[in-house]
């Protein structure tokens, strides 16, 4: 029983002894911590408020929507909403023809993007400085300034009138096909792809050079360097940059609405679904109805959660890949 | 001609430069082909009047008429311009500010730090495309707001102080601004993804030496924000002010670019929307040279 004598100092005592430095130190801290935690809990709240927001109002039914008492657990649990939101935008046949485009789409992308930064990174040739200033170009230009003409020349596709001779002197109307934006997507000139090559070659840029020069120097050729060496090497950015690429492109409407007018999309037809709802109640009920704004809204929210549901799965799982992509690329100016 | 034999490359330089060329010649056709004719072409156009016939489309030399008829003959285009540039301008702006100061916050230690990470990301995946203009449209949230602002007024701290601050008289119009941002905070809150995640990476950057060593020197912590924090960061403000205002204009629920689809596809006035584009794009591109230069001058590269 020695130990009793020796008393461990408490708080207080340490206090004293730093002269109240102690308790000015802690009490800082846990102010500041109180008012971080406030804050981005504040910030946080705002984000997921309304996704939160919109899944209790679609489980509710029409009357739900209007009870002054239901503010965000449904009394009536329904879920009609889904069902009807399901066959208004025609989720199924959108579901998968929206997975078919953005995988596809996302895997050309962002093969060429990663052939296009590899080659930046890496190879020294006259003007690349002016061809890098391109890649920026790119990202800088807003697809908007040449959507008309691109619109009208795949309206009138023609490649230096060889199609006219073959056509009756007629030009191909690749309007609402999809083959305008694969061809663009080869051509690395999709749904922001100058950001992707600008990724890609930052993150190889901050490869050591040592192994590729150990497998020149052995006689391997360069593209089967890329492939062989480089590629695995380069895994993480690739991955991320196609998850990038994969959701903007389910969600993407400019160029859905641009070049896949006519394909069921998951994202053309939520832009739609209000109208399509009335046309639907119309054709159900063979008279014109007016629906309330309230039950419009509620299977607007539906339906984007809808859209936006397996995009989110995939946040939740990819989550790292998403963030750390960004910053692990180290971008600079 | 010395000069000209020493950049003359040879042996496996040259062959490198030859692979360096394959590498990158998807992008250079897709550039030529999708980027640079569509560009002229569509600049030439915005000088021409459209005309769609059969199997194919004639474009008549009209002079600076499209320019004429966007300017003065178009009910609202100038008004739509001008209100969507000065939002563009404020909000850039205050994107910038928020995303720092979360930033800031973010790269602090606490616990839960990689959930509000990825709760601030969110946005980037879930308004990205088609969702963003739904959100604004959404009127059953719109009215929920509505609702909690009527029976919070009085008694909220803003309004409050906006009644306070307006009634001073003094400077009205820069703190409608700033009430216009404070009201909107969602919108900033939801832009602002990825240039969080890039100051993020920029001040993990920064060597804990340099703190220790301002701190040492008598720096207070907001002195050291301005003098460490502030300059080693400064290259990513210009990277984030040039990607804050571009998105803005590729934005789905900016009313121009509405405007410009609506002339296109149901009044199929090809000259007329390429002449508005044209000028949209030069007001932003000369917007983003002027300011991104401006702040390049101020800019610490480090060594």
């Amino acid at each position: 029983m020695i130990n009793v004598d020796i008393k461990k100092d408490t708080f207080w005592d340490r206090n004293k002894k730093s002269g109240g430095y102690l308790f000015r130190k802690k009490a800082t801290e846990v102010t500041v911590s109180i008012c971080r935690f406030i804050l981005l809990f504040g910030l946080c709240f705002l984000i997921l408020q309304p996704v939160l927001n919109k899944i209790s109002v679609s489980f509710m039914t029409e009357e739900d929507l209007f009870d002054p008492i239901v503010i965000s657990i449904p009394v009536h649990f329904t879920s009609a909403n889904y069902t009807l939101a399901a066959e208004i935008m025609n989720y199924k046949q959108g579901f998968l023809n929206s997975l078919v485009i953005s995988l596809t789409t996302s895997l050309v992308q962002i093969a060429m993007c990663t052939l296009v930064g590899y080659g930046f990174a890496r190879f020294k040739f006259p003007l690349k400085k002016l061809w890098f200033a391109f890649v920026m170009l790119v990202i800088v230009i807003p697809p908007q300034v040449i959507s008309n003409s691109l619109f009208l020349s795949f309206r009138f596709f023609d490649i230096l009138g060889i199609v006219k001779l073959l056509n009756h002197g007629e030009a191909l109307n690749l309007r609402g096909s999809i083959i305008p934006y694969y061809l663009m997507c080869f051509g690395c000139m999709g749904l922001k792809d100058g950001l992707y090559i600008y990724m890609i070659r930052q993150f190889f840029r901050n490869i050591p050079v040592d192994m590729e020069e150990a497998a020149y120097v052995d006689g391997c050729g360069m593209f089967r360097t890329f492939v062989t060496i480089m590629l695995p090497e380069a895994k993480p950015i690739i991955t991320s940059c196609f998850l990038f690429s994969f959701v903007w492109q389910w969600t993407d409407g400019f160029y859905s609405r641009m070049f896949l007018g006519t394909t069921t999309l998951v994202s053309t037809s939520i832009s739609r679904i209000v109208d399509s709802l009335g046309a639907y109640m119309q054709r159900i009920l063979g008279v014109t109805v007016t629906i309330s704004q309230a039950y419009s809204n509620c299977i607007l929210s539906t339906g984007t959660l809808m859209v936006v549901g397996p995009v989110l799965i995939l946040y939740l799982f990819a989550q790292r890949q998403f963030v750390e992509s960004i910053s692990s690329s180290g971008i600079k100016m | 001609m010395e000069k000209k034999k020493k950049h003359k490359l040879v042996g496996l330089e040259k062959r490198k430069a030859i692979a360096g060329y394959w590498f990158i010649a998807p992008f250079i056709i897709g550039f030529l082909v999708f980027m640079i004719r569509p560009f002229f072409q569509s600049l030439y156009m915005s000088f021409t009047n459209v005309e769609l016939g059969a199997g194919k489309f004639e474009m008549v030399w009209s002079g600076l008429e499209n320019y004429y008829f966007s300017f003065r003959k178009d009910p609202d285009y100038v008004q739509l311009l001008t209100t969507e540039l000065l939002r563009m301008v404020l909000y850039s702006f205050a994107i910038i500010v928020f995303s720092f100061f979360v930033s800031l916050i973010l790269n602090q230690k606490f616990h839960g730090r990689a959930l509000v990470r990825a709760v601030f990301f969110l946005p980037v995946i879930l308004s990205s495309g088609v969702m963003l203009g739904l959100e604004s449209n959404n009127q059953l949230v719109a009215s929920l707001q509505q609702t909690v602002e009527e029976a919070t007024v009085g008694i909220n701290v803003t309004d409050g102080l906006k009644t306070i601050l307006t009634t001073a008289g003094v400077g009205t119009r820069a703190f409608e601004w700033v009430f216009e941002v404070i009201d909107n905070i969602y919108d900033v809150a939801l832009a602002s993804g990825i240039q969080i995640i890039i100051f993020l990476s920029g001040l993990q950057t920064i060597p804990r030496s340099m703190y220790e060593a301002a701190d040492i020197e008598g720096c207070t912590a907001w002195e050291s924000l301005w003098k460490v924090t502030f300059p080693m960061i400064s290259s990513l403000f210009l990277v984030n002010w040039v990607y804050t205002v571009v998105d803005f204009c590729m934005r789905s629920d900016n009313e121009v670019i509405d405007k410009i689809q609506k002339i296109m596809i149901e009044q199929q006035n090809y000259g007329a929307a390429s002449a508005m584009t044209w000028i949209y794009f030069l007001i932003v591109i000369a917007f983003v040279g002027v300011t991104s230069l401006a702040i390049s001058k101020g800019v610490y590269y480090g060594d």
